[in-house]
């Protein structure tokens, strides 16, 4: 069953378009982390759902029932703030009863509900207090608790771990993930942090530029990346991209040329290259392996080596100045200057084309 | 050792600063303060020649009808235009707190009627207000209604002085509100219609709350100026009919400038002081005691 639908949504902000033509659908338990950087309108779907924007063409349909015509509160959502957005002067209580008192729910209803989502976020303590005498990952948990509260068919998250500090954005992570198995709900989660997203969606929307760049589980974003910018955007450190050129020869399967000359194989076949028209050919850190100067397909000179305890991102320029970067083990000893051989792992090579389109086609 | 004469060296050029307005400041405000304490317990006219006489001027104004009247007017006067400033003045803030043009508009004409003097003010509303060819006589007039003598009634005077001060002085409660509105972050807001609060649900539950300091300051700042009614007093009604709306400060100006007995004076506004002084401060700390623990 589907849980959300968007279809063909678009909205303008005077003369900016901020949403172009945007369609997706969300399953009835599926949680959806719509990833993307800042200005690309990730925020304003995720508010344009909840009904706090208006759109300009389009629809939007929660559980096939058409909402962007109704008011926020007739939409059956709920949505936890960047912010919290906590109301002041109320106590927890209060704060997550206020919803249900607006509909007229039974006080002995509200009760049961307050304590059953109290016990479910070890909130008991705090339902006296005011959000001023919370910590921010007890507001946190409050502004969940609110939202549970009403029972929603959709739950929403603008950005709910910016506002937290490291060690703390990982717990926070684990809560929701153990959330989303608990209560089973369509969740649409917004972020700009690709760990964020790689670890709690069952899907990920790549949004850019007001338009959709690619809609996968988190395996097919990072290894099977649909554009250009859905490639450099996912991975850390990003994937290296290289501008090539074309080598003729009679194999199906496309090989091509760096600016230094170094040749590479591709499993991209030539039949799904343009015929013309400029290339680049995108690898990750890990499919570039480190070995002595001359036993690889090209030399590289080390820039910078970053230790990470487990491994290192060990900073490369070739002959043509182009620059790349590899992962090695923790044992990687080589000095700054030092001349490296490289090798290319054929199995992590994509292609894209002048628009940034992957050509490389997966099964 | 050097960090103490550092911060000692830091204090003294902090009261180089400060020196010239703390001089003037006792020297027009602390001094005259005091002075006028001690000249309420004094006998006096301007042109010299004083004599202490103790409580005597403060029991000749408990007993005095006329200074009587004019506390009881005062007080009516600020249970007439505070509530209707804050009121009005919320309500304004409330519809005006937009980024529209007609609203920036609307705000700099609600504010405009601030800026002018007291003399412009009464002349204005003299021409609204007299029976013979004001705008509200014309108007009655015109429905075939009889024109009413708004200053020359005895029980209309004081309303209708009180009508010309909120117009007048509708400007400031509604910056200070609308300034309060704007602190109000947009995302309680939202939280709220996600909450399916309705208009009314979100001013009383949210909006009120949140601007609840704000609201005590305007009534306070409100309570202190309108009980020092004067200027709307004097040119329009002269405190009449009948002292129907003589106010304090129209007494006290009265009795020292044209009967010449300060002491009299000064003993009648030290009253109006302390009456204003418990009136904000009873205010003040009741608006404090509502707030939760």
């Amino acid at each position: 069953m589907i849980g959300l639908a968007l279809k063909g949504v678009s909205k303008r902000f005077g003369t900016s378009l901020v949403l172009d033509d945007v369609s997706l659908e969300v399953g009835a338990s599926e949680l959806l982390v719509v990833l993307g950087p800042s200005g690309c309108g990730k925020s304003t779907l995720l508010r344009a759902i909840a009904g706090l924007e208006s759109i300009d063409s389009g629809a939007i349909e929660i559980e096939g029932e058409r909402v962007d015509h109704l008011t926020p509160g007739k939409r059956g959502v709920a949505m936890v703030f960047q912010s919290y957005a906590l109301y002041p002067h109320m106590t927890v209580r209060e704060n997550i009863s206020f919803g249900l008192v607006n509909v007229g729910v039974a006080t002995a209803e509200i009760d049961r509900r307050i304590a059953d989502v109290s016990r479910m976020l070890e909130m008991e303590p705090l339902l006296n207090r005011l959000p001023a005498e919370l910590s921010g990952g007890q507001r946190q948990r409050v502004a969940i608790g609110r939202a549970i509260v009403k029972d929603p068919r959709v739950f929403m998250f603008d950005e709910p771990l910016s506002n937290l500090d490291a060690a703390l954005r990982s717990r926070t992570r684990h809560e929701i993930a153990n959330l989303h198995r608990r209560i089973k709900r369509t969740m649409v989660f917004v972020t700009h942090d690709q760990t964020e997203a790689m670890t709690l969606a069952d899907r990920i929307v790549v949004m850019n530029q007001q338009r959709i760049e690619q809609i996968g589980t988190p395996s097919e974003v990072y290894n099977h990346p649909a554009t250009l910018f859905v490639a450099t955007f996912v991975g850390s450190p990003a994937m290296n991209t290289l501008a090539v050129t074309r080598v003729a020869a009679a194999e199906t399967l496309q090989r091509v040329r760096l600016a230094d000359g170094t040749q590479i194989d591709t499993l991209v076949p030539t039949s799904a290259l343009p015929s013309e028209g400029p290339l680049r050919i995108g690898l990750r850190p890990e499919s570039v392996k480190l070995c002595a100067p001359g036993e690889g397909l090209t030399n590289a000179t080390v820039e910078f080596a970053e230790f990470m305890g487990d491994k290192t991102h060990v900073y490369l320029a070739l002959a043509s100045e182009d620059r790349i970067v590899a992962v090695d083990g923790a044992s990687f000893t080589a000095r700054v200057g030092e001349t490296l051989g490289i090798k290319f792992d054929a199995a992590g090579t994509h292609l894209f084309d002048a628009e940034g389109r992957n050509c490389r086609r997966f099964s | 050792m050097r960090v103490w004469s550092a911060a000692a060296g830091e204090a003294r050029s902090g009261m180089l600063f400060v020196a010239p307005y703390l001089m003037v400041f006792s020297i027009l405000l602390v001094f005259p303060l005091f002075s006028g304490m001690w000249l309420s317990l004094h006998k006096a006219d301007l042109f010299g020649g004083s004599q202490f006489i103790g409580w005597e001027n403060y029991t000749r104004l408990f007993r005095d009808p006329v200074f009587l009247k004019s506390v009881r007017n005062t007080g009516y006067f600020v249970v007439l235009t505070v509530p209707a400033l804050a009121i009005i003045g919320l309500g304004l803030a409330l519809a005006l707190n937009n980024r529209s043009r007609r609203s920036a508009i609307l705000r700099g004409l609600f504010f405009s009627s601030s800026v002018l003097s007291v003399t412009i003010v009464t002349l204005i509303w003299r021409m609204v207000l007299i029976p013979d060819g004001g705008l509200i006589a014309g108007v009655m007039k015109s429905i075939g209604m009889a024109p009413i003598p708004f200053l020359s009634s005895a029980h209309l005077a004081l309303p209708a002085l009180a009508m010309v001060t909120v117009w007048w002085c509708i400007g400031l409660p509604m910056m200070l509100f609308l300034a309060a509105l704007q602190q109000v972050p947009a995302d309680l807001y939202e939280a709220a219609a996600l909450d399916n609060a309705g208009w009314w649900r979100t001013l009383l539950s949210i909006t009120l709350p949140s601007i609840r300091r704000t609201a005590v300051v305007v009534v306070v700042i409100e309570i202190i100026l309108q009980f020092q009614l004067f200027g709307q007093a004097q040119i329009m009604t002269l405190g009449g009919p009948n002292n129907a709306s003589l106010p304090i400060v129209l007494f006290i100006y009265q009795v020292g400038f044209q009967r010449w007995d300060i002491g009299y004076a000064a003993a009648a506004s030290e009253i109006l002081f302390c009456i204003i002084l418990a009136a904000a401060m009873t205010q003040f700390f009741a608006a404090r005691g509502r707030r939760r623990g």
